[in-house]
């Protein structure tokens, strides 16, 4: 599936849109970005509550491709800009990590 | 001569690159020529001669005791005392330098005090090196050469994978902004490089958890980025305060970060523990002078 249908089919508001419409081919939550850096699978989705830089430099150094903020988590300054200049989407969610990971799960599914 | 494009489009960025992540240990010369208390300043006349130096410490026991000056022996000849002792004459009250200083202290010193050359001291306090302005500038000449050399290669379409490279990127205490930013950039390179995916991913992993650790946990070090024809390597150096406990840091969710870090995303005691899972090579070296880990990646399988 599509980042851009992704954004259509989930309950997000996109944060940072300049992002190249890849295929996304699976999903990661976590906090934390050891566990982020070492298991999550590329071309993914992370789904996260850590809206900072450092979120960004893994997700470049993972070929994550989405940043997804559960929570309506505001991101820190300087991270969107960031994002953009990686080319990775964030959006955000009012929808808290487990839920946002079913909706994402069955997305996938399709 | 050809124009060179700034490289990344940020001017100087190399050039600082090279000062920041350069020590004076780095820099200074090792094999020094000593002379002891006993020594004859007519002796030490010999040795600047034959080693054409200007300066000679002396020392006992490694012990850094004093100094004698191409003026000290230019006075002893003109005072008629060239068979005196070193112990006589020297210059006792000698301004050190540390050789886990930064280079730019060094280069501060020269431009503070109008000495040629400054005696270096490790951690011990022992005389383990010697600088002078001639080394710092030869050796920033040579890493700039090297770097003019790589860009001329990249634009002449030379392959660059040929060249081995050492690459240096200084990394703070605490500054989670200038974290990362080293790893992206060996991503980066790699990718060019035409490495395969799931290789810049290993590396990545370690650079990335390396800067993280020196972030978090020393007071600032150093990311060294080797490209060899046949590896990679990764050598994390700081300066302190040393792993306490570096057989527990080494098993996964151990951690000593406090809460604010742990809020950031980090500190899940994994960082050790991953570096060495995705490397071919680790070592770790540990003690309050500094931690040095090393981490080694094969390029291709039939690499014994």
């Amino acid at each position: 599936m599509k980042i851009s249908e992704l954004e259509k089919k989930l309950p997000v508001t996109s944060l940072q849109g300049e992002y190249e419409d890849s295929e996304i081919r699976g999903a990661y939550t976590s906090d934390l970005l050891s566990d982020v850096m070492a298991h999550a699978p590329d071309s993914s989705v992370l789904v996260t509550i850590q809206g900072h830089k450092n979120t960004v430099a893994v997700a470049a150094l993972a070929d994550i491709k989405v940043i997804l903020l559960c929570n309506n988590r505001t991101p820190e300054d300087g991270m969107i800009a960031a994002a953009r200049d990686e080319g990775i989407a964030v959006f955000v969610t009012p929808e808290n990590q487990f839920k946002i990971s079913c909706l994402l799960g069955a997305a996938l599914q399709e | 001569m050809k124009i060179l494009p700034e490289p990344d489009g940020q001017p100087g960025l190399v050039f600082l690159e090279l000062i920041q992540g350069l020590r004076i240990r780095d820099v200074m010369t090792t094999g020094l020529i000593t002379a002891c208390l006993s020594d004859s300043l007519c002796r030490i006349r010999g040795l600047m001669k034959e080693n054409r130096i200007s300066g000679v410490p002396i020392v006992a026991d490694r012990r850094l005791l004093g100094i004698i000056s191409l003026e000290d022996i230019m006075n002893a000849l003109a005072g008629h005392y060239i068979e005196d002792p070193a112990e006589k004459h020297m210059t006792r009250s000698v301004v050190t330098l540390d050789e886990n200083m930064p280079l730019t202290m060094a280069v501060d010193a020269f431009e503070k005090y109008p000495f040629n050359r400054f005696p270096v001291l490790n951690e011990s306090q022992e005389l383990s090196g010697i600088i002078s302005s001639r080394d710092i500038t030869m050796r920033l000449l040579t890493e700039m050469n090297r770097e003019f050399r790589r860009l001329e290669a990249s634009l002449g379409g030379k392959p660059a994978e040929l060249e081995e490279s050492v690459r240096r990127y200084p990394v703070r205490k605490h500054d989670f902004t200038l974290a990362g930013t080293a790893s992206t950039t060996i991503k980066k390179i790699l990718k060019e490089k035409g490495i395969e995916g799931a290789l810049i991913r290993r590396v990545a992993v370690a650079a990335y958890e390396m800067e993280m650790n020196q972030t978090v946990h020393s007071l600032g070090g150093e990311l060294v980025f080797i490209c060899r024809k046949d590896r990679v390597e990764l050598i994390a150096r700081d300066f302190g305060p040393g792993i306490d406990d570096p057989e527990a840091a080494m098993r996964e969710g151990y951690s000593t970060a406090t809460e604010w870090i742990r809020s950031l995303g980090f500190g899940a005691g994994m960082g050790l523990p991953n570096i060495k899972k995705v490397s071919d090579e680790f070592s770790l070296k540990t003690g309050p002078g500094g931690t040095e880990i090393a981490a080694v990646f094969y390029l291709n399988d039939n690499v014994t």
